[in-house]
Formats: C-alpha cells, sequence, structure tokens
C-alpha cells in the first residue's frame, strides 16, 4: 500500500519504518490501512509525514498513540534531521498535532484531562486484545490442518508455523512481557498461562468473537476511507463472498 | 409493513433523527465540529447502495416530505421511535432535540414517539428538564450520548454516581428504556471511550430498566457479546450492522449476526434504520431477504428462521415500548415473546 501521495527520494525506508506502526485498536500496521496520506524527505533529511484516519470523530487517544509512534520510529532512523508528523482532519487535531511538535507526551496534549502521559494501561488492553484475536486466527488454521484440541494445547512456540500471524503473536506477547521462548506454550492467555486443551473450544469461542470485532472494526475504517477519499485498500481479512 | 413469502413483518424502527445540521444551525467557532460530525456521518451513508447516496446539501437538512416518503410510505415503517440527540455545544437549535422530533410525533401519533435525553453534568437542572420532558413527550425512553462535549468537558459514564439519580428519576417517572451509545471521547481521555462496562454496571443496578446498546457496542462488539449474556436486560440496537455491513460487507455482515445471534440471542436484537444516515427501504428489505450462507464458517451459529426476523424487525422492539401489534404479524408458532411472558406469570403466581 502506498500513500495518496509521495513525494521526493527516499521515502521508501521511511514507509518500512512507519509500516512497524499499527492501530493498536485493530492491530494492523497504518500503511496497510491507508492511514499515512503523505510522506515527503527534503534533499537534507527533513521528513514530513501527514496521517489521515477514516473520521475526525476517531477517539484522541488512539489517535495519538498512532501520530507519537510514527513520530518515534521516524526519528530512529539515520541520516533523518527533523522530523514533522501531523495529523490531518481530526476534531482534536490542533491540540495533538502541537503536543508532537513540542515533544510533548498525551497529557501535554490534553492538559488536566488525563493522568497516563504514555497511555500505557490503554495500549496493553489493546495489546491484550490483539494477542486473543491473533491466536484465535493461528488455532483455527491448525485445528482446520487437522490437529485435535490436545495437539493444539501442547504445541510449543518453536513448532509454530513460520506465519505473520504467529509472528505478530511473539511480536505482541513480548509487548506483554510474556515468554516467547522456544519452549515457551503456544497458546496462551493474556496471563501467560497456557491454554488448557480441555477448555480449547471455550477459549476459542470467545477469543473468534474478539478477533471478529479488530477485523469488522477494521473493515469499517476502509469503507469510510473509500466514502470520504476514494481510497481503495486491500482487506486482507474480509475475502471475496462465494 | 413488509411482506414477503405470504409472511407479514411488523416494522419498528428503533432509531430515528430528524436533524438539521445545515451551517445555519452551526455555533459561531464551532463550525469545524459541527461540518465534521455531519460530514462523518454522510460518510457512513457511502456504506449503503450508491443509488441511496445523498448530495450532503440534502443530508445536512432534509424536509419532512422526505422523511414521511422515506421512513412511513417506502420504508415500510409502521412504527418509530426518535433518538434525540442533542449537540448543542455545536449546533444552535441542537442537532434532533426532542422539541423539533415531537413537532413530527404530533402529526402522526400513530406512528412515531420521541425519545428524550439526559445529562448527569447538568445536575439539578438536569433532573427537572427530565420530569418536564417526561410529562411533555410522555417519554418511554432516553437516548444518551456518552460522548457530548459539556462545559469544557469532553464525556461521562453510566457508572458516574450523578448518571444514578437519573437512573432513578427514569424509573421513577416510567421511562423503561435507556438507549445508550457510546462516542470517541470521555473523561479521562487516556480511558478507552468505547468500553461498555458502565452499560454493565448500570444494568445489573438498575434492573427494572431495559439498556439498549446503540451499534451493539461498536466498536467493542466483543465486550458488548460478553456484558449481554450475562445481563437479562441488555438489548442490542441493530443501527450501523445493518446500514454499514448488510451491503458493504456481506461477510462481517453474517459474521456480527452470528455472534449476536449466538451471545445475545434473537428475543434481544432490535432493528433500526438509523435514519437519514441509511434509508429503512433497502435495509428491512435486505434483512428479510437475507440467510446466513452454508458454509463451514457460519456453521455453529444459531438458525435464522422467519420467527427471528419477525422478532429482530419488529415484535421485541413493540414489546419493549407497549406498541400493538395487530394478530396478523405476530409469531404463528408456540413460544412467541407474550407466550413466554404470560409462562412466567403463571409461574411466579
Amino acid at each position: 500500500m502506498t500513500p495518496a501521495t509521495v513525494t521526493g527520494p527516499g521515502t521508501a525506508r521511511v514507509l518500512d519504518a512507519l509500516a512497524a506502526v499499527h492501530d493498536p485498536e485493530l492491530d494492523e500496521p497504518i500503511t496497510a490501512l491507508g492511514f499515512v496520506r503523505d510522506c515527503a524527505v527534503s534533499p537534507e533529511g527533513d521528513v514530513d509525514v501527514v496521517l489521515r484516519l477514516p473520521t475526525p470523530q476517531c477517539a484522541p487517544n488512539f489517535a495519538f498513540l498512532m501520530a507519537a509512534d510514527a513520530r518515534r520510529v521516524v526519528r530512529r532512523l539515520p541520516e533523518v534531521r527533523k522530523v514533522s508528523v501531523r495529523l490531518e482532519d481530526h476534531y482534536t487535531g490542533q491540540e495533538i498535532n502541537a503536543a508532537l511538535a513540542r515533544g510533548d507526551g498525551f497529557a501535554g496534549a490534553f492538559p488536566g484531562e488525563t493522568a497516563d502521559d504514555d497511555l500505557e494501561a490503554l495500549r496493553a488492553l489493546f495489546v491484550r486484545k490483539a494477542l486473543v484475536g491473533r491466536q484465535s486466527r493461528l488455532c483455527e488454521a491448525l485445528l482446520a490442518q487437522g490437529l485435535t484440541a490436545e495437539e493444539v494445547a501442547g504445541l510449543r512456540v518453536a513448532e509454530l508455523p513460520d506465519v505473520r500471524d504467529a509472528r505478530r503473536c511473539l511480536e505482541l506477547r513480548a509487548l506483554l512481557g510474556l515468554a516467547c521462548t522456544e519452549d515457551a506454550p503456544a497458546f496462551v492467555l493474556p496471563t501467560g498461562e497456557p491454554v488448557a486443551a480441555a477448555e480449547l473450544k471455550r477459549w476459542l469461542r470467545m477469543a473468534r468473537l474478539v478477533r471478529m470485532s479488530l477485523e469488522v472494526n477494521g473493515g469499517i475504517c476502509r469503507s469510510l476511507l473509500k466514502a470520504r477519499h476514494g481510497v481503495e485498500i486491500d482487506d486482507p481479512e474480509e475475502g471475496v463472498e462465494i | 409493513m413488509y411482506e414477503k413469502d405470504g409472511e407479514k413483518y411488523f416494522v419498528v424502527d428503533g432509531h430515528l433523527h430528524f436533524w438539521d445540521a445545515s451551517p445555519e444551525n452551526w455555533v459561531t467557532g464551532q463550525e469545524q465540529y459541527a461540518k465534521g460530525w455531519i460530514e462523518c456521518f454522510h460518510a457512513y451513508q457511502g456504506l449503503g447502495p450508491a443509488e441511496t447516496h445523498w448530495p450532503i446539501e440534502k443530508f445536512q437538512k432534509y424536509t419532512e416530505d422526505d422523511f414521511v416518503r422515506d421512513v412511513f410510505e417506502e420504508g415500510h415503517v409502521d412504527f418509530g421511535i426518535f433518538q434525540s440527540t442533542y449537540l448543542t455545544e455545536w449546533y444552535k437549535d441542537g442537532f434532533n432535540t426532542a422539541a423539533k422530533n415531537a413537532a413530527l410525533v404530533e402529526k402522526y401519533p400513530d406512528k412515531l414517539i420521541v425519545n428524550g435525553r439526559f445529562d448527569p453534568r447538568e445536575g439539578e437542572a438536569g433532573l427537572r428538564q427530565l420530569e418536564e420532558d417526561a410529562k411533555r413527550y410522555n417519554l418511554k425512553g432516553v437516548k444518551v450520548y456518552t460522548a457530548e462535549w459539556f462545559h469544557g468537558s469532553r464525556g461521562w459514564t453510566l457508572r458516574d454516581p450523578e448518571a444514578q439519580f437519573f437512573l432513578e428519576k427514569c424509573q421513577e417517572l416510567g421511562i423503561k428504556n435507556i438507549h445508550a451509545h457510546k462516542g470517541p471521547t470521555i473523561w479521562p481521555l487516556d480511558k478507552d471511550a468505547f468500553d461498555v462496562r458502565d452499560v454493565d454496571y448500570a444494568a445489573t443496578n438498575f434492573p427494572e430498566l431495559n439498556f439498549i446498546v446503540e451499534h451493539v457496542g461498536l466498536p467493542r462488539i466483543e465486550d458488548f457479546c460478553f456484558m449481554g449474556t450475562q445481563e437479562p436486560n441488555v438489548y442490542a440496537g441493530l443501527a450501523v450492522v445493518i446500514g454499514g455491513l448488510m451491503h458493504a460487507r456481506p461477510r462481517f455482515f453474517n459474521k456480527v449476526m452470528g455472534e449476536l445471534l449466538f451471545w445475545i440471542g434473537e428475543d434481544k436484537m432490535l432493528f433500526a434504520s438509523d435514519y437519514a444516515i441509511w434509508e429503512p427501504k433497502w435495509q428491512v428489505e435486505g434483512f428479510v431477504n437475507w440467510t446466513m450462507p452454508d458454509r463451514e464458517e457460519y456453521s455453529d451459529y444459531p438458525a435464522v428462521t422467519t420467527a427471528t426476523k419477525k422478532k429482530i424487525m419488529g415484535l421485541n422492539a413493540a414489546k419493549l415500548y407497549g406498541i400493538e401489534v395487530p394478530a396478523e404479524y405476530q409469531l404463528k408458532e408456540a413460544g412467541t415473546p407474550a407466550a413466554k411472558e404470560d409462562a412466567q406469570l403463571v409461574e411466579s403466581a
């Protein structure tokens, strides 16, 4: 997915870096969601990124997290000078952009309206949801391949297939401080406890709902971007109606 | 009324608006919010079939003739419920206040009712206003929008101590139906504003009230389902599910309906068009004609029967609001909602 406009050379590595920024609510990269509206790199190495969310009413806390994360990953790149990340067409964009320009946290954007400057609690809540959702997709794929509940519950990290969902599960586990070693259980509760074979079916019923919620929200975001700005983005999860 | 294959469906539209979002009604200095709000709604209309899209000018302010034609004449709606939404910080005369909606109710008293609203941040004055509104409009329900801005505050929750006084007042005034609508802001801003657990809290503390979660808690369907499956007085308002997904994302629509039928059940799901975001006609026809595809991924969802659709289209809402439904629309099978209630009465006697 490329943004609506990309100007100047050197934007590819910036976009690569931005692909690591996930929408915390959807657990998908902001580049795949079409949220990067513009990305420009000057000959001197100044980077200018413009983000545009599906509606001006997207929640301010998630909007801030994406913009702040975008700024952080671009600043880490070598040979980058000034970095500007701006949120466009958002009802709290003024507050958020001013805070970003100052290098402030969330409390700097909304003084007196929050006690959590880095939004860690909110972020952790959605990382847990994302892990549950990803694991359900992985689990269903393995069951569809013919594995039994006992076999799935007995799997170790090292035995997981090398697919995107499995790699993302490990990233999410790392963010939560859960074990990611090769001998760690492959399917875990947000506490790190393994999912028991006897509980797998019940767990999957709930986990599947969490995943559906994330996917549907992603679908609505894509539909709105298309309706508002004519931006067409592939939806990997919706598939084709047969 | 909609008829299909000899079956007659009584249609209650649980979420109607008659709004004025035209530039003349924008509050000076707040234009960007007033404009952003209605443009956001307009984008949602884009998720329906192309032939039902309106130009933004008409969408900002439509006429009474548009309403009557789209809802009653072409939209199959037998009975409609206005959900008043004020947003007076952004719109001079409000977005669609009870007073504006009530003017239409007066003309069509057999087909429309209006729900009021409350905001616990208004304190004593708000309680008095609720009493007045209840009397003036004979309120049976209220819509609460927790993301509304008010004097520098960007939201509230049904768990707030002040909200309990308002729920008590609703109970006292015979306002049985509380429609809860989550939005993007809430105080403090670091919390998940879409979290529906405050509805859980209120539903447990006020078992005699019904809590209809608008848009099934989107974007937190999972939290809503986990809550709704435990609370007998929590209902799913289907606005946005049908309008936003049935046409634009049919596979997701199947899944959301399947999960709602599994966790919440067909007796607690209520049709709503969210007009004028979407016209009811294509939603009513599309839903009655919809079937769950016979595919593995949908195989453990409950069956969707004619009775399921009749309940969701109108019988469930009619029960909550005491709307009289002619016999020809009632379920033919045993175990209708009314029969269930009778059975409970017999058992408890």
